[in-house]
């Protein structure tokens, strides 16, 4: 972010926090975000805050939700889970927030929850992640493994062959994501298998000896989940070690642009699921992408996690209009009802009641030697079926749960 | 089996390179002058940045890295003026002091810079052995690890400067007394040890992601290097990252970089356990 744009950030908060309040009679609906833009996890986290500041001020600009104006306040945690957990205290308890949003690992997410499910707030979590969580406070707004990893694997398995290699960051999110990939290449109609595996503490970015580890065991292609900035440089590091070996990831392209941040062809042959990225074209994302870099023009990419976070807002502006109320109760009869959809710049997505999960437009990307993108499949619009499948109904009973393939709700 | 037998050894120079040139800027700063350089990892990702930054109007790699070590080293030296030098006689206040500048290091480059820079890519060059393709370029950095060892040792061993850089930091009174200009010889030091920092992070910076906080995944294996080595940084570095990189290249290859990691740092206690001083304390008491 250069000094321009932490300007006009600066400018924007203060537009929202000052300038707006005298010109609503009503109250503001106050909304708490917590979203890491310093840390290792700054550049995946900045585009979060940009993509709320614009939803907010194009809100507040066309008169609110329900003429309240949005009072939105931004804290940053760092990637420090101990302050996501304070944060959210002072959210919750000091602040008295009508909304709770943000967190960037899974590991925040699940170590702020347990505070969120005392209160009664809606908690908007706006990453992609690795599925499962069955809580009636959380309402998830990003891809999950039935929109992810149920394309992504049975197309790579096709395509190149059943041997996948994974490496995966060492926490909940690398753990589970891996966990999904076993599952998946055992389904009789995918038929693949796991030839080695590799979790990765956060923060290594030595990759000598993966890289042999990899070519010993002779996978067809690897499922890269490493998380975060200095895992990143096994990108460049296999590279160099003439790897050339197809790769599938689900954050990797569109969350991450390595293949803006590394220098071709490092990130050649990357394959992803997604529901937004940059590339994306349709009149609908052209005309997003433009109010965007207007607001915001040093981002070098608009990655999915910000657009989610984009989306996320202008989805609570639908449930308060329609519930005509901030409370919890309010907004999950809404939901209850099924048809709570909204236009987003990916297309009509809605809201499943039984997982308070989004339904996706999917397209499954791949980037050349050249580091451009290509779209090798449109998948429409799936939904979130996984957790409703297992027995999470959230319109029934809230186990407060995050399940996954291996960890199935007793019955 | 060929194949086998040379992928260990590549991967002993590797975590070799590694250990080596992210010590060596600290084991003169910290293993010599005393000084507890949090900052240590922001001197590296400043010659990282210089690197990538040169590269990308139009410098050759090799020159960039070089000008990447000097800024970093002339930084080093104003820094020493400025804050350093107050710091020592009170070492415990000198790591607070650094880690405040290492704050402000990296926080100012993600607001005046951007969260991320565009890397510069390693350059080409690979070669097979067995079933294993390797790249080149690591072997380059095992080179310049073994180079830089023997800088050092020129440098303080073999130069009127490095006599009196000893001096001054074994008595400084004396040395004074004797006519040396001692705060010169502070700064100047200093600066070397912020320069090798910054040659670190220019030779890393084609393989990395450039990001403000790049310098911190060094502090770790640089302070452990160091602390292992003992208190004669001349003798001690190099012996260390031979025993610390068998340990680790040993353990990621038997059960993967979790327990290679856990391995390097059990290996830590036990050495400061065992020999409180050092490889070089140890060397002292035995080969009188």
């Amino acid at each position: 972010m250069k000094l321009k744009s932490m300007f006009l950030s600066g400018a924007a908060a203060l537009a929202l926090g000052a300038l707006c309040a005298p010109a609503f009679a009503a109250d503001p609906i106050k909304l708490g975000l917590i979203e890491d833009i310093s840390g290792d996890l700054a550049t995946y986290g900045i585009p979060k805050l940009h993509g709320s500041l614009l939803a907010v001020d194009e809100i507040n600009k066309a008169g609110g939700i329900m003429g309240r104006p949005i009072a939105m306040t931004h804290l940053d945690p760092q990637g420090d889970n101990a302050r996501y957990q304070e944060f959210a205290r002072r959210f919750l308890d000091k602040d008295q927030v009508d909304v709770l949003i943000g967190g960037e690992t899974s590991a925040s997410r699940e170590a702020i929850r347990p505070i969120v499910d005392k209160h009664d707030v809606p908690y908007f979590y706006t990453n992609q992640y690795e599925g499962g969580v069955c809580d009636a406070r959380e309402f998830s707004t990003g891809a999950i493994p039935e929109q992810q990893f149920s394309t992504l694997i049975p197309y790579m398995v096709k395509t190149f062959g059943p041997k996948s290699y994974v490496i995966a960051a060492d926490y909940n999110f690398g753990q589970l994501s891996a966990e999904w990939n076993r599952s998946i290449l055992k389904q009789p109609d995918v038929n693949g298998t796991v030839v080695g595996e590799e979790f990765i503490p956060l923060g290594v970015s030595q990759f000598a000896q993966t890289i042999q580890n990899i070519q010993k065991a002779k996978p067809d292609w690897l499922l890269t989940i490493n998380v975060g900035d200095a895992q990143d440089s096994f990108f460049e590091q296999a590279a160099a070690a003439k790897l050339n070996l197809p790769m599938g990831s689900s954050i990797k392209i569109m969350l991450g642009f390595e293949h803006k941040r590394f220098k071709p062809p490092a990130l050649n042959n990357m394959h992803a699921a997604a529901n937004w990225f940059e590339e994306l074209n349709t009149p609908a994302a052209e005309d997003f992408k433009k109010r965007w870099h207007l607001m915001f023009p040093n981002e070098p990419y608009i990655n999915d996690m910000g657009y989610n976070a984009y989306v996320t807002i202008y989805l609570y502006k639908e449930m308060v209009e329609r519930a005509k109320s901030t409370k919890l109760d309010d907004l999950r009869k809404v939901v209850d009802k099924g048809d709570l959809c909204i236009d987003a710049p990916e297309g009509h997505i809605c809201m499943d009641p039984k997982s308070q999960h989004m339904s996706h437009h999917m397209y499954l990307l791949s980037v050349d030697e050249k580091h451009d993108v290509h779209v090798d499949k449109d998948f429409g619009v799936i939904q979130p079926y996984w957790l409703a499948s297992i027995g999470c109904d959230l319109t029934k009973d809230d186990p407060q749960e995050q399940y996954s393939p291996n960890n199935l709700p007793q019955k | 089996m060929m194949g086998d037998i040379f992928s260990y050894l590549y991967q002993f120079a590797d975590v070799f390179a590694f250990l080596i040139l992210s010590a060596a800027g600290l084991a003169i700063v910290f293993g010599m002058m005393g000084i507890i350089n949090m900052a240590h990892g922001e001197f590296i990702m400043c010659g990282a940045y210089v690197t990538v930054g040169l590269v990308h109007v139009g410098f050759p790699l090799i020159a960039a890295q070089l000008c990447g070590a000097i800024v970093a080293g002339l930084i080093g030296v104003l820094i020493e003026v400025v804050i350093v030098r107050r710091f020592y006689k009170r070492p415990e206040d000198s790591l607070l002091a650094t880690w405040g500048l290492s704050l402000m290091v990296t926080q100012g480059t993600l607001l005046v810079i951007g969260s991320t820079v565009t890397g510069i890519g390693t350059p080409p060059g690979s070669f097979t052995v067995g079933e294993y393709s390797f790249s080149t370029y690591r072997m380059v950095l095992f080179g310049a690890s073994i180079a830089v060892l023997a800088f050092i040792y020129f440098v303080f061993m073999r130069t009127k400067f490095g006599v009196m850089a000893r001096a001054t930091m074994q008595d400084a009174t004396t040395a004074r007394a004797l006519g040396v200009k001692i705060s010169w010889i502070y700064a100047i030091t200093f600066g070397l040890g912020a320069g090798l920092a910054g040659l670190c992070g220019g030779l890393y910076a084609p393989t990395m992601s450039l990001i403000p906080t790049m310098g911190s995944t060094f502090v770790v294996e640089s302070f452990v290097t160091v602390v292992v080595g003992g208190a004669n940084v001349l003798m001690g570095t190099a012996p260390a990252g031979v025993l610390l990189a068998i340990i680790r290249t040993t353990l990621n290859a038997w059960h993967g970089q979790i327990v290679g990691q856990i391995g390097l740092l059990i290996a830590v206690i036990l050495v400061i356990r065992v020999l409180p001083d050092g490889i070089t304390g140890w060397m002292n008491r035995h080969m009188r």
